[in-house]
């Protein structure tokens, strides 16, 4: 029962991060694609919109990472050594993606070395959700086994089949996505502009559609047990508010209804990773580390539901707070 | 020179990095409330202007550590599973809360940045000393953690399976509290003398800068408090270390005899082959003295732990020595600062001073590195001490002299690319009349 609620509060963590992480990626994205007349402002606004908060909506994923560790420690150690060469590439993609963010906000140097930033930053953007999407992909192929607490298919196992490349695709379209669609909030007092985010959001919705189907399809043979879930009684159910609020975003956006298209997309990400986690239920790694088997002891697991509530208590007002300053009002005061 | 040596330096490598930003994300913070501070009472706008130089500079240092501490926790589980695997359900739960910590602080170092004109000055303010405190608090968790290492509780060990786990046991260890004291001084010194130095140099190339002088004010301040502090909580230190590892304290010491009214050796050789430390100082009595306060006490020496349970001597005895010369002379620097400002009746501006105070910039961090090396070093062979060995803890992986090298690649970068945009926000602001500067921040 405890570890399912800090299971819980994982999955959590993991569709904040992606929900807001996860579009601070996408917005570096675009940043890499910014193209025609306004390719300026769009790398303006995607800076200007994640500047404030990238750093806060990163420390979801670190939450991710000691939830983990305090939890599921056998769960961990063992995701951990088996995808060591994903996760290291992971973490160069995390520290050049901030660091070049951060470097090309603060430098004032002359534009040649600014653009060279930018396109670490883009490039970063692009690398670090693929190599997530494959890690995550990785781990519901079931094909890396730990026997005895051990290892025992090496350190390629899993993450380079073309079920996991797939997943890396879909998060990276997934992302995408979420940010442009966030985007089109970002410039509401520049038509031309907001129009340019509602374009790229329709395009990267429409893309996502045939992603998903590849991957869903990949599953059959590359992450068997996956497949498998999504064939259970709900997954019908869950398909259909996921494919109804896709088409919600899709139409909401042609309407150019920004707001309840923020809410479409946001339904999406969140039911696409919750059926994720309910067909891969009860694995960690599947299929030999599960949530039961490699819990941490009980009092472990009870002192941090403890501390996750009373954490939740002090943390959410304050992120409430920090959205609701730079968020209600749209674009942030320039440079100081 | 195998895949256990390169995960040890990885994981060195990756921490001493990450230290230097820490340490001044706990720093910084303290400098920019105070001189926000000193602006809200005094409404002098040249503080104002000083805190948003600070706050530029630390914005990039904050980004930096965020990654890399980012870097680190996953290197946890990278390099050392079977270490997190035993000890993940024990001392997950400081890391857990310095979670939270890394939380308030991100979050509120967003408002403070980007807020300027979005809050009331005192709410500005306040969201600084949040900031601030969750500097220190996430410091202070996650030493902690490294304290269990230092000095394991809360768990019972049985036929190797490790039952009856106490998190909260183990997160009051008895380190605890000694590491974390130590630590949370440790950034306030080298962050104000390091700040200090900076506008050290700045003033001796335009000596009536008011700007300059403010600044150096506060740094020196901080600076100034807390190095004298440093040396009550390093002997604290010392002492803990003698009850709690005593063969730590032995290579840190390179005191190879156990022995009474033993001497105190500064500096020279130590040779583990014939036991003894040439060319070293040698204060008689000394080491019995320093630990009990007592002349004629008994101090263990190497000698009474089998060869295999040695630290790597000399690493550890030099880099004590390093540290304790670093934190003598910042001492000194901060006792002849009180005596300069109070007969100045200012902030001191004397040539001499502002030389040496350049000098001793880089000091605190060095005594930083140098007080963890022996900290971590003189652990070994432990990961956790008097229960696992390191090389039972490293991961199975092979070629990690890849991902050290690439992650040493990457951090050097860094580090080169952090100097000049740091040097750079300094440098423009070498002549700053109080208006232009103000006019330029607002921009
Ligand atoms: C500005 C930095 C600084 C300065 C001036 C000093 N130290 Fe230090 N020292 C540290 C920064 C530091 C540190 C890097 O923060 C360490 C590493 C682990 C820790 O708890 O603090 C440390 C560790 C450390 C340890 C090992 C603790 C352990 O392993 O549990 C001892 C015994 C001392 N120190 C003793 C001293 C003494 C006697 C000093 C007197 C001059 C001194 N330190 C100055
Ligand atoms: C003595 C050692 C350490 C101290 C004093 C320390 C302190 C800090 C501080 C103050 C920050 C805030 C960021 C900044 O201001 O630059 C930070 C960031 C971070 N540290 Fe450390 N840290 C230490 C070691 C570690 C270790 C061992 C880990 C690995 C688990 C770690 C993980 C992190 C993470 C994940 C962040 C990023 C938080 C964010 O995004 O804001 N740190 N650390
Ligand atoms: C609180 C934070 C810290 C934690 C939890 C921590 C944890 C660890 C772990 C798990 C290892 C690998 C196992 C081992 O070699 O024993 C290690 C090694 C090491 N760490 Fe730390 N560490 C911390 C702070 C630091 C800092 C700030 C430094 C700065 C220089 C440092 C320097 C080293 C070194 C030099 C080693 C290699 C020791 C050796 O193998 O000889 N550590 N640390």
């Amino acid at each position: 029962m405890l570890e399912l609620i800090v299971a819980i509060f994982i999955l959590m963590s993991l569709i904040l991060y992606a929900l807001l992480g996860g579009a601070d990626f996408g917005g570096g994205m675009w940043d890499l694609l910014a193209a025609g007349p306004r390719s300026k402002l769009q790398r303006k606004v995607v800076a200007d919109a994640i500047g404030p908060i990238w750093e806060a909506n990163h420390v979801w994923l670190i939450l991710v990472i000691v939830l983990l560790f305090t939890g599921f420690p056998r769960g961990f150690a063992a995701m951990m050594t088996a995808l060591y060469i994903p996760l290291t590439a992971i973490l160069v993609g995390i520290v050049l993606r901030g660091a070049a963010f951060t470097f090309r906000k603060y430098g004032s140097e002359p534009e040649v070395v600014q653009q060279r930033w930018g396109a670490i930053f883009g490039a970063a953007s692009f690398f670090t959700p693929f190599c997530q999407g494959l890690t995550l992909g990785a781990l519901a192929t079931g094909t890396i086994r730990v026997q005895n607490g051990r290892l025992t298919t090496g350190f390629f196992t899993g993450w380079l089949s073309p079920f996991a490349l797939g997943c890396g695709v879909f998060a990276l379209a997934l992302f995408a996505f979420l940010a442009a669609t966030y985007l089109t909030l970002e410039t509401k007092d520049q038509p031309d502009l907001q129009n340019d985010f509602r374009w790229r959001a329709l395009w990267s919705e429409l893309a996502l559609a045939p992603i998903a189907l590849v991957v869903f399809l990949a599953s059959r043979t590359g992450a068997p047990a996956m497949y498998g879930g999504l064939t259970r009684w709900w997954a019908p159910i869950l398909l259909a508010w996921t494919s109804a609020f896709a088409l919600a975003a899709l139409t909401a956006l042609w309407m150019r209804k920004y707001s309840a298209a923020r809410i479409a997309a946001v339904g999406q990400v969140t039911t696409i990773l919750l059926g994720w986690c309910l067909a891969k239920y009860p694995n960690i790694v599947t299929p030999d580390v599960t949530v039961i088997n490699s819990a941490a002891p009980e009092v472990t697991l009870r002192l941090l539901v403890l501390a996750l509530g009373l954490g939740a208590i002090l943390l959410l007002p304050s992120l409430g707070f920090l959205f609701y300053l730079f968020k209600r009002k749209g674009a942030v005061d320039e440079g100081s | 020179m195998n895949d256990f040596f390169f995960a040890r330096s990885q994981m060195a490598m990756s921490l001493a990095f990450h230290i230097v930003f820490a340490a001044l994300g706990v720093g910084m913070p303290a400098l920019m409330v105070i001189a926000e501070w000193l602006y809200l009472r005094t409404r002098e706008p040249l503080y104002l202007d000083l805190c948003k130089r600070w706050a530029k500079g630390t914005a990039i240092l904050f980004a930096v550590g965020a990654v890399s501490g980012t870097v680190l926790s996953f290197e946890l589980g990278l390099l050392w599973p079977a270490f997190m695997e035993k000890a993940g359900a024990i001392i997950g739960m400081p890391f857990s809360l310095e979670g939270f910590a890394f939380f308030s602080e991100a979050i509120f170092l967003g408002v403070f940045l980007y807020g300027w004109k979005r809050l009331t000055p005192l709410w500005h303010w306040l969201s600084g000393v949040l900031v601030a405190v969750s500097g220190v608090m996430s410091a202070i968790f996650v030493v902690t953690a490294n304290a269990w290492m230092n000095a394991p509780t809360g768990f019972k060990m049985i036929d190797g399976k490790i039952t009856e786990i106490d998190p909260i046991a183990a997160m009051l260890n008895k380190a605890s509290f000694h590491e974390a004291l130590h630590m949370t001084i440790a950034a306030f010194v080298a962050t104000g003398f390091a700040v200090a130095a900076v506008h050290a140099f700045l003033l001796l190339r335009d000596r009536n800068n008011r700007f300059h002088r403010c600044a150096l004010g506060i740094a020196i301040g901080v600076a100034g408090i807390s190095a004298p502090l440093q040396i009550i909580s390093g002997d604290l230190s010392s002492r803990a270390v003698g009850r709690l590892q005593p063969a730590k304290l032995a290579a840190m010491e390179a005191d190879y005899r156990t022995e009474t009214g033993a001497p105190l050796l500064i500096g020279g050789i130590p040779n583990d082959e014939t036991r003894t430390t040439k060319y070293a100082l040698r204060i008689p009595h000394g080491l019995s003295l320093l630990l009990t306060h007592q002349l004629d006490s008994k101090v263990t020496g190497l000698d009474a732990f089998p060869q295999n349970q040695w630290p790597n001597v000399r690493i550890v005895h030099w880099s004590f020595d390093l540290m304790v010369a670093c934190g003598s002379t910042l001492f000194f620097m901060s006792a002849v600062t009180v005596l300069l400002w109070w007969k100045n009746r200012r902030v001191p501006g004397q040539t001499w001073f502002l030389r040496a105070l350049v000098f001793c910039g880089p000091l605190g961090f060095a005594a930083i590195e140098a007080g963890w090396v022996v900290t971590e070093v003189g652990r070994q062979p432990w990961v956790i001490y008097g229960v696992m060995r390191t090389e039972v803890a490293v991961t199975p992986m092979h070629w990690i002299a890849v991902s050290f090298a690439a992650f040493t690649a990457l951090y050097l970068f860094l580090g080169v690319v952090v100097i000049l945009l740091l040097r750079r926000q300094f440098l423009q602001t070498a002549n700053p009349a109080p208006g232009t500067l103000l006019q330029s921040t607002h921009a």
